[in-house]
């Protein structure tokens, strides 16, 4: 088979640190290539020098065998290769088809845009996508994010790309969603077009891939067919070391009821929660994005209080109204989205970290910097995050790095109730390993932790029982010994209607 | 491992000026002004005209450090010229009708306190964006200021009114309260929890209120702040000539905001220092007289000034995109 695409010995550095040593990768048409690797092996720099972004230092792309020079984006989209970004590059305002023409719109005779054209030809791709039901005319950022992804893979299509460059496309993706967009993916590569495939979703790769590429470091570790791999042999590649156990929760004595939940009621979105958490626990909570569980959280932790029912805590009931009450009860909240809620991204490691805690490292008003620093640097080692040092800014950090900025924020307030909302989405494996080895240690020391998670191993792994959510209500609870996949994910699957229905995966 | 070895090797040095960059690019500005222009025409570096320059536009420094909390609370005031318009004429017309010396000097004060005060809870309780309710007291300060005077000038204020003029060693006052003000302001800023709290709000008021804080009080306390720094300014302004022009002093405000801008503190909120915006005030000044003794027109000045902010921004951006490229690996 001839490659559509082949890069040999490419190289590439930033400020003289080598990010890709001697990479050597190709795709071939008609097939699916995956490529992984740990956040920052240098996987989104090789896309981006395939992409025209960057340039290599050395070594040489080859498009159909012929040796080109991309100066830039628009010179490798001519060679027809083509990016759906991770993070959906539209124009909110613009239509489906203006979006999907952007920069190529077909014109008329005197240079017009042909706007009949320009939205019989967006039909006709969407069609091609089996997206019959997005309306041409629609603003995309009306849109849910599948939508808006089948509009960025309609707009690589018009483009006439062989090659498409597909970067984390399910990380934002419901179950559902993730589906379709996996029976898209083959219904192109059946047309011949050439896929790369960057995902952290083992199940995803398995499903999907032909071949395999792994970095580390921005080193080539190998590339081969998917047949000749299993899960574990490929997480070993990728971390370098041997992963036994991915959800390493060990087993603990669940000691007293911390926190009880007595018909809690948030208006409509969460309704009449009832639940216990003990210590030493981890109480999984699954569910559908849009089932109310992040809603949930919220009301606990007094961002939005409730306006009905019971919040116990060691068994008395507590009114709880802001999120300063939540803390001061020594309830911590790792929040779902790391940049809106959880870090100050301008700020150091150490500034994020102490914010939690800012009275009791100040004395009169005035921050005690040298209290502040230890603090830091405790936690840095306490979990692992690799930064240069307590002032570093957090936002030059890696998500799995923040995130452990974030539970060391948290933990600083010494709480006895964690609040976990998807603690590990968008980290890579090795980190999300890490973390939760530290919830296990964190359970093990008698916190209680409710932990929301959209991924079935994870909750099913780290989880003593699994409560499951649909439209603001329980609807399930399993032991650790119940929780199978096929039993939880049956009773998540029942509210799959309701939360495709209102189109809310945004 | 490679990598955070590299960095690691980074210098002190170095890390003073990635906290500190666009303080030092400022004093390294001002520097290298002295010296060519002192090369050129060395009476620019006669005592008097230093004196001049510092004290005659330490009012702006003083209005700059509040308008670089403001900012780094995540809003804007595109008011404070008004404001210190206001404030000055209250000054002098109370000095001018026989009020007690201190009066004259504190009631200035404490209104621009209370003004700015409902100006911020505006913003922070309404929700109202902060550029829409300072441009409305933009024009209400503005032209209820032209209303009510006239515009006529105050004069025969008691001798005894003008703190801008005194010395003290040699040295006029307003130099005092700028120095004064900024290092105090500065300290606040790096060990007050409330300044703090000021910088994780401007950078992330999610984050900030999820962690117990509370962005709508801090957002006060940043414009209460701000008009207590206006307040200083106006004061200074209203006693450094014998006559007090009932007028807003034009593009003051713009002044003032370029300032805190080029001193270091980001548009966006979350960062900056009010050491820079103080530097950046005292270069402005320093660039003002320079192009007298340059010889040339003064009508030049908005220009470089334009200028000096574009530069700013895009050395700002460099320095970014450098740490972004190092910090990313």
């Amino acid at each position: 088979m001839t490659s559509l695409v082949e890069l040999r010995g490419i190289s590439k550095s930033f400020a003289s640190v080598r990010v890709l040593q001697d990479i050597s990768f190709d795709v071939r048409a008609g097939e699916v290539h995956a490529l992984l690797g740990e956040n920052g092996a240098g996987k989104s720099t090789l896309i981006k020098i395939m992409a025209g972004v960057h340039r290599a230092d050395e070594g040489e792309i080859r498009v159909n065998g012929e040796l080109v020079h991309f100066a830039s984006p628009r010179a490798s989209a001519a060679s027809g290769i083509a990016v759906v970004h991770q993070e959906l590059l539209l124009f909110p305002d613009l239509s489906v088809a203006e979006n999907i023409f952007m920069g190529h719109a077909p014109r008329t005779g005197w240079g017009a845009l042909d706007w009949p054209q320009m939205r019989e030809r967006a039909r006709d791709l969407l069609d091609r996508l089996q997206s019959h039901h997005i309306d041409v005319d629609a603003h995309v950022g009306s849109l849910s994010v599948a939508n808006r992804q089948r509009v960025e893979i309609a707009r690589a299509l018009s483009q006439d790309a062989r090659v498409l460059i597909m970067d984390e496309p399910t990380a934002s993706l419901v179950e559902e969603d993730v589906q379709q967009l996996l029976s898209i993916v083959r219904l192109l590569r059946d047309k011949g077009v050439g896929i790369v495939y960057v995902s952290h979703k083992l199940p995803e790769v398995f499903a999907l891939a032909d071949r395999v590429t792994v970095l580390r470091d921005g080193a080539l570790v190998g590339t081969a067919p998917i047949g000749e791999l299993d899960e574990r042999r490929l997480v070993s590649m990728m971390v370098g070391r041997p992963i036994d156990q991915l959800f390493p929760k060990q087993a603990t004595k669940i000691g007293a009821p911390l926190l009880e939940l007595r018909s809690l009621s948030f208006n409509s979105v969460v309704r009449d929660i009832s639940l216990t958490l003990h210590a030493g626990e981890i109480l999984g909570i699954a569910g559908l994005i849009g089932s109310g569980r992040t809603e949930l959280a919220l009301t606990v932790f007094g961002i939005t209080p409730a306006t009905s029912g019971q919040i116990l805590i060691d068994n008395q009931a507590m009114r709880i109204d802001s999120p300063q009450q939540a803390r001061d009860l020594g309830i911590a909240y790792v929040p779902e989205d790391r940049g809106l809620q959880g870090l100050v991204r301008p700020q150091s490691i150490a500034e994020n970290i102490s914010l939690t805690v800012l009275k009791s490292l100040a004395t009169g008003g005035l921050i005690d910097h040298r209290k502040e620093e230890t603090l830091a640097r405790e936690s840095i080692a306490k979990f692992g995050v690799r930064a240069r040092g307590p002032r570093q800014i957090v936002q030059q950090l890696s998500g799995g790095n923040q995130q452990k900025v974030v539970l060391a924020k948290w933990l600083a307030t010494e709480p006895r109730i964690l609040i976990m909302d998807e603690p590990t989405r968008g980290i890579d494996v090795g980190a999300k390993s890490e973390i939760h080895a530290l919830m296990s240690a964190l359970a093990a020391r008698g916190l209680g932790i409710l932990m929301i998670s959209s991924e079935l191993p994870e909750v099913l792994g780290m989880s003593d029982r699994v409560l499951v959510m649909k439209n603001g209500t329980l609807v399930g609870e399993f032991d650790r010994a119940q929780a199978t996949a096929e039993a939880v994910g049956a009773a998540m699957t029942l509210a799959n209607a309701a939360a495709n229905s209102s189109g809310e995966a945004a | 491992m490679a990598i955070a070895g590299a960095i690691n090797r980074r210098s002190a040095a170095s890390r003073l000026v990635e906290a500190y960059g666009q303080e030092f690019v400022v004093l390294g500005a001002i520097i290298a002004l002295f010296m060519i222009v002192g090369a050129v025409n060395p009476r620019f570096l006669n005592d008097n005209n230093l004196v001049n320059i510092f004290s005659g536009n330490a009012y702006i420094a003083v209005a700059a450090i509040g308008m670089s909390l403001v900012i780094i609370s995540g809003h804007i005031d595109v008011s404070v010229g008004s404001l210190i318009g206001v404030l000055a004429t209250i000054a002098g017309t109370l000095a001018v009708q026989g009020y007690p010396i201190w009066v004259a000097w504190t009631v200035p004060v404490l209104v621009g306190i209370v003004i700015n005060a409902l100006v911020g809870a505006l913003i922070a309780y309404f929700r109202i964006p902060s550029i829409v309710v300072t441009l409305g007291m933009l024009s209400i300060l503005k032209g209820g200021l032209i209303s009510v005077t006239g515009g006529t000038w105050i004069t025969n204020m008691p001798p005894e009114f003008f703190i801008a003029q005194a010395r003290l060693f040699g040295i006029p006052a307003p130099v005092y309260f700028m120095v004064v003000l900024t290092i105090l302001m500065a300290l606040w800023m790096r060990y007050a929890s409330l300044g703090r709290a000021i910088y994780a709000v401007g950078g992330n008021p999610e984050a900030a209120r999820a962690a117990g804080l509370y962005p709508e009080r801090t957002c006060v306390l940043a414009f209460a702040m701000h008009g207590f720094f206006a307040g200083i300014a106006a004061l200074l302004f209203a006693t450094q000539l014998q006559v007090i022009q009932s007028t807003v002093p034009p593009n003051l405000e713009l002044t003032v905001i370029t300032a805190a801008v080029i001193g270091g503190v980001s548009i966006l909120g979350g960062t900056g220092t009010v050491i820079g915006s103080t530097l950046a005030a005292i270069l402005f000044a320093c660039i003002s007289s320079a192009l007298v003794f340059l010889n040339v027109s003064a009508y030049w000045l908005r220009a470089v000034l334009g200028l000096l902010i574009l530069a700013t921004v895009l050395a700002d951006m460099a320095r970014r995109r450098r740490h972004r490229a190092a910090g990313r690996l």
